[in-house]
């Protein structure tokens, strides 16, 4: 492949990470290039969202590299990791139910001090997300399903992210919203940020990424283009229920 | 009402009042000498007349018969209301600055005696509410950064001939360090986990206190705390010494109001809300977590200080984990996160056993019950704390 000779803005080489004794990821390895759409899909307990909080040095790698713009931040506290570039969606939105759905925005930019920066962003997030707009003196934690995952997407772009990662944006939401959260993602990644999208949703996922990675029991079992993970029988077996 | 609503109101009347009486008669009827009916009997027939009674009025209240007293009554608690609503804050504030300030000239000294003690317990629940309201964490060895205070006070006088003023910076400092280093291990934790280890750390300095016989002279505590004197002036008189709390009771609301729209106050929440999510927003929720506890201890450091001067004694008796849990109540009753709401939990949990004290035998029992309700009643607290949050279609 061609990508291969680029230099990848997020990289894990062989990552080991562990609950306890548990192993979840048993020694992962991907690449992440600038500008594009990497979906990690997988079944219930592959170690999807393990290697997302991975990513963000929440869950610590207990052996193996992370790279990032060609740094290791195996070492970075997480909470530095937004104020570089790299910002989480976590899995179930968790958004601040208590606080009001600017003040949710608001704490996106936590770490930033440009505050006319911050506001421009705001209008942008309100112009991406206009039921956020309308809703924007509400609690977060009043919300319907779609708009808070509307809120947390809109929270991590507040940090002005290079990467940001998507853990489940669909679940547990009406197939119509579904549609429309990957129709922003897609916007996103147009504006050039970089998305990996962990999704259950293996077909929407497959349709909206350019490349792909399959996880099974902690480990990659497969990686190609998205189309042609589609088209792969196996997959379409597998995770795409045919 | 329908009548199977106010034949559900009446069982449920039936079965509360049975309990009660299951629960009377070990206590009343279970003597040395045998089994005994009539002392709970004419007790449990008073309070069943009693809630008969109350559900009768509520009944009439509802089928209307009572509307030439209520519909009055609501038409001027309303216009109240509505006045309250038009005056701006400043005026309320001035108008509450104004009693707070002229009410030692009204008050005996019993009265000011027991609005020291409140205006104590405000800087003591308010620096609390920063640590639990706002921040999240729940902490029960909180008295401890009091006893942190009064004790630094209280020995920097003595023996290095401090003046209050001095000391009360000093103090305040002194248990912010205290607050960081219990919180340095213990923050690592939560949820009830870090709820048990500041119990335990609470516990561990009231030993300490009672223990270091050299340095605090133990369980006899230290005697002849000079008052705090200003250019000459010795505040020796109850009513000038609550013009000293006061000043640091005012400044406790103002620091923590600022602290509460600040940045940082929004940290904290986010915190409380859900450590990860901030964590994962660029929030570091460890030095924040420390921060919190510093602050709170802060404040718990300057009451502890007036309250050294003001007894012109300290013991490690003072400093139990029952005094945490009085301050802890104070915050949860008034409503977390809530400045006006500390402060009426305060007046409510200080001044209401004050008020029971005619009827001595009964006092914590009525206290307990007004607990129950209370939780019942208003779980959020008597004056919960205000969100601007409203739902959208509402705002039209």
């Amino acid at each position: 492949m061609n990508q291969d000779s680029r230099q990848p803005i997020l990289e894990l080489r062989n990552v080991v990470s562990a609950y306890g004794r548990i192993r979840a990821l048993k020694g992962i390895s991907l690449k992440v290039f600038d500008g594009e759409i990497v979906t990690i899909i997988g079944a219930n307990g592959a170690g999807k969202s393990t290697t997302l909080m991975t990513m963000c040095n929440v869950v610590k790698a207990v052996e193996g590299d992370i790279f990032y713009k060609g740094e290791r931040i195996n070492d970075v506290a997480p909470d530095q990791l937004p104020t570089r570039g790299l910002c989480q969606v976590p899995e179930g939105r968790r958004i601040f139910p208590r606080l009001t759905v600017t003040e949710n925005l608001d704490m996106g930019a936590f770490f930033r001090r440009d505050s006319a920066g911050i506001k421009e962003d705001l209008e942008r997030v309100y112009d991406l997300f206009p039921k956020l707009r309308e809703r924007r003196r509400q609690l977060g934690g009043t919300l319907s399903g779609g708009e808070q995952q509307m809120l947390a997407m809109g929270r991590a772009l507040m940090s002005r992210p290079r990467v940001l990662l998507l853990d489940e944006p669909s679940m547990g939401l009406a197939p119509l919203l579904v549609k429309q959260i990957f129709d922003i993602i897609a916007t996103i990644n147009g504006q050039g940020v970089t998305v990996v999208l962990v999704e259950q949703n293996a077909n929407l996922a497959l349709q909206c990424a350019q490349r792909g990675y399959v996880l099974e029991t902690g480990s990659v079992v497969m990686e190609d283009e998205a189309s042609a993970l589609l088209h792969n029988p196996d997959i379409r077996k597998a995770y795409l229920g045919e | 009402m329908t009548i199977q609503e106010s034949k559900r109101l009446w069982v449920s009347l039936g079965v509360g009042l049975f309990w009660f009486l299951m629960l009377l008669w070990p206590l009343l009827g279970i003597k040395p000498g045998g089994l005994e009916f009539s002392e709970t009997w004419a007790v449990f027939s008073k309070i069943a007349v009693a809630a008969v009674l109350i559900v009768a009025v509520y009944h009439l209240r509802q089928a209307g018969v009572l509307d030439f007293i209520g519909t009055p009554l609501v038409k001027a608690s309303e216009a109240v209301g509505r006045g309250y609503q038009k005056a701006p804050t400043w005026l309320l504030l001035a108008v509450v600055l104004a009693a707070a300030l002229i009410y030692p000239q009204f008050a005996g000294r019993y009265g000011n005696d027991v609005a020291i003690s409140v205006l104590i317990y405000i800087c003591l629940g308010l620096g609390l509410n920063v640590v639990v309201g706002l921040a999240g964490l729940l902490d029960l060895g909180y008295i401890a950064f009091y006893g942190v205070g009064a004790y630094a006070y209280a020995l920097l006088s003595l023996h290095f001939g401090l003046s209050f003023w001095t000391c009360l910076p000093i103090a305040a400092m002194l248990a912010a360090i205290s607050g960081c280093i219990i919180g340095f291990p213990t923050l690592r934790m939560r949820g009830d986990y870090l709820a048990i280890v500041t119990l335990g750390f609470g516990e561990i300095v009231r030993l300490i206190l009672n223990n270091w016989m050299t340095l605090t002279n133990g369980p006899n505590g230290i005697l002849g705390i000079p008052r705090p004197d200003f250019f000459g002036y010795n505040f020796a008189s109850l009513s000038s010494l609550y013009y000293v709390i006061l000043g640091i009771a005012v400044f406790t609301v103002l620091a923590v109001y600022r602290l509460n729209h600040s940045r940082i106050g929004r940290a904290w929440e986010a915190i409380r809300e859900d450590e990860t999510a901030a964590e994962l927003m660029g929030v570091n929720t460890f030095l924040l977590k420390l921060l919190a506890y510093a602050m709170g201890a802060t404040f718990a450091g300057l009451a502890g200080a007036f309250f050294a001067s003001r007894m012109r004694f300290v013991g490690p008796e003072s400093f139990t984990f029952l005094e945490s849990a009085m301050v802890l109540a104070m915050v949860v009753l008034g409503g977390m996160g809530s400045i006006p709401g500390v402060i009426l939990g305060v007046l409510v949990l200080v001044a209401l056993p004050e008020l029971f004290r005619d009827f001595e035998l009964y006092r914590m029992l009525v206290f307990g019950g007004v607990m129950c309700t209370m939780m019942l009643v208003r779980p959020a607290g008597l004056w919960p704390a205000k969100r601007v949050g409203r739902r959208s279609e509402e705002m039209e």
